[in-house]
């Protein structure tokens, strides 16, 4: 069996199952509320034949690459602080798990109170809802490095900053990246959410799209745009990270 | 150490009057996680002559590991003091390099990553550190895995690594807590050979204290054996080998001394 089926098939099947318990459901019951496979195909070809879905998308991507990058700043200093000082840790970490189990939508009205009904109100959601879990896992990462590292760095000479720059940064990074993996998911739903509930502005990105269509078979295929970047970014940026971070550090499970 | 030397902290090296290493009364006590107080080690006191190697022995438990810690300044003792060079330890230094029974090695970083990072650590210019770590890679034999992960190393190259690693920065001092304890029998043969030769050829340079639960190796391997009792660990008794090296299980001398060390352990580790 060729490298890609052995990789690919499994999860193409899944797919595949999926399709057909939908075309078989979509068939069972009224069509309107579930629309059939190949009324969504064709719903999904119109939205990109007239422009509006890639240019939702391309939004969207946009709002994540600066949302993420903002709370990836924000969370990993927020982290290295919790990290460095234990009064901090103590009395702010709590917090920080608190934010991060606040669901995305509850940001949305404060939002819009906030900001109003703008651009900064949608990127303030998505922030919002994935910063702890960077800063979190920026804790995480450092805590759990391993204490031999560190006696090992020591005992070479490093202290102080050096200690952290050249042992500690780089012994947090496995556990950062899992982290990262989680918190870049939460930017993306956050997104989502507020996009569908803040009213669009200027342009709009896919949760706008959600919102403003009227056809289950549109809104089934803005959905599915959603999962398949969801799992696209996953796999081929975050995912990849992830997998260079761990394979040089001998952290992968031989495929 | 005679006690007429008028001790001076600007003693030329090689000189007589200041021991590289004096460790002093040094008790260090620890609190299990249970809150029960344990003491490690009790009212050591020794000294290691410049260039000379030195082994501590005893039974698991003895404290031999936490001695090398606070030599090392990873720890602070609960009583009592280490000079090194005559001046108190005050935390730790590339000038005691530290071999682990854990090779230690970064794992992000290549062979000669490692090397070149201690390198940069000790300050050792940038124009220098490539070739001092070209060199000691290839005494360790190990230039043909410069460029792996120490994952892909077996546990007994990895252990060369981190040999190569603390040579390289040319540490007046080289502390191993057990450093070759994990390793299969060849492997371990094959480092305390280059350890021997490396004894050898640094002669007054380096100073050597380890750790080691196995006689053999302490004998093989040390100008002067300090046997520690089972904990709380204090010395029981010294053994100065003045064999030539390099070293051989076959030599007589040397047997004779294990069987001697291992007459005196067993009562401890009975008690330990």
């Amino acid at each position: 069996m060729p490298r890609w089926l052995r990789e690919l098939g499994p999860p193409l099947l899944g797919v595949v199952v999926l399709i057909l318990v939908w075309a078989l459901a979509a068939a069972l019951t009224d069509t309107t509320a579930i629309p059939s496979p190949a009324e969504t195909w064709s719903a999904l070809r119109a939205g990109i034949a007239d422009g509006s879905i890639p240019e939702a998308t391309w939004k969207s991507l946009l709002r994540l690459a600066f949302s993420f990058a903002a709370a990836l700043v924000i969370g990993t200093a927020l982290g290295l602080l919790l990290a460095a000082f234990e009064l901090v840790r103590r009395s702010v970490r709590p917090l920080v798990v608190a934010l991060q189990i606040i669901p995305f939508v509850a940001w949305v009205p404060l939002a819009v109170i906030w900001f109003g009904v703008t651009e900064r109100a949608v990127v303030f959601v998505a922030i919002a809802g994935s910063f702890p879990s960077v800063a979190l896992a920026t804790l995480q990462g450092i805590r759990q490095v391993p204490p031999l590292y560190i006696r090992a760095g020591k005992t070479l000479g490093a202290t102080g900053w050096t200690l952290q720059r050249d042992i500690v940064f780089p012994a947090a990074m496995p556990a950062y990246m899992t982290g990262i993996q989680q918190a870049w998911g939460f930017a993306w739903k956050a997104l989502m959410a507020g996009e569908l509930i803040v009213p669009a502005v200027g342009a709009s990105g896919l949760g706008h799209l959600l919102d403003s269509s009227q056809d289950v078979a549109e809104i089934l295929a803005v959905v599915g745009v959603i999962a398949v970047i969801g799992v696209a970014v996953d796999y081929l940026i975050v995912g990849t990270i992830d997998r260079r971070v761990r394979a040089k550090r001998g952290l992968l499970e031989p495929a | 150490m005679s006690a007429t030397t008028v001790e001076t902290r600007d003693t030329p090296a090689g000189g007589p009057a200041t021991p590289t290493i004096s460790v002093r009364d040094l008790s260090m006590t620890r609190v299990r996680p249970s809150g029960e107080a344990v003491v490690a080690f009790e009212h050591l006191t020794f000294e290691v002559e410049r260039g000379e190697f030195v082994c501590l022995i005893g039974p698991s438990g003895c404290g031999k590991s936490s001695t090398l810690s606070v030599i090392a300044g990873l720890e602070p003792p609960t009583s009592g003091e280490v000079l090194v060079e005559g001046e108190p330890v005050a935390g730790a230094g590339p000038d005691r390099a530290m071999l682990f029974q854990e090779p230690a090695l970064f794992p992000w970083l290549s062979v000669r990553g490692n090397l070149e990072l201690a390198l940069k650590l000790a300050g050792v210019p940038a124009s220098e550190s490539a070739s001092r770590a070209a060199t000691w890679l290839e005494r360790m034999h190990i230039e043909s895995y410069a460029e792996r992960q120490p994952h892909e190393l077996s546990a007994g190259m990895r252990q060369r690594a981190a040999l190569a690693r603390a040579l390289a920065c040319d540490p007046p001092i080289l502390l191993g807590d057990e450093p070759f304890g994990a390793l299969d029998a060849l492997a371990r043969e094959r480092l305390q050979d280059l350890v021997q030769g490396v004894r050898v050829e640094r002669a007054e340079r380096t100073t050597f204290v380890f750790a080691t639960h196995n006689v053999r190796e302490a004998v093989l391997l040390a100008d002067r054996v300090l046997v520690m009792s089972a904990a709380p660990g204090t010395l029981i008794e010294e053994f100065r080998i003045d064999a030539a090296r390099p070293r051989t299980l076959e030599d007589v001398l040397v047997t004779r001394v294990i069987s001697e060390i291992h007459d005196l352990l067993i009562p401890q580790v009975e008690e330990a």
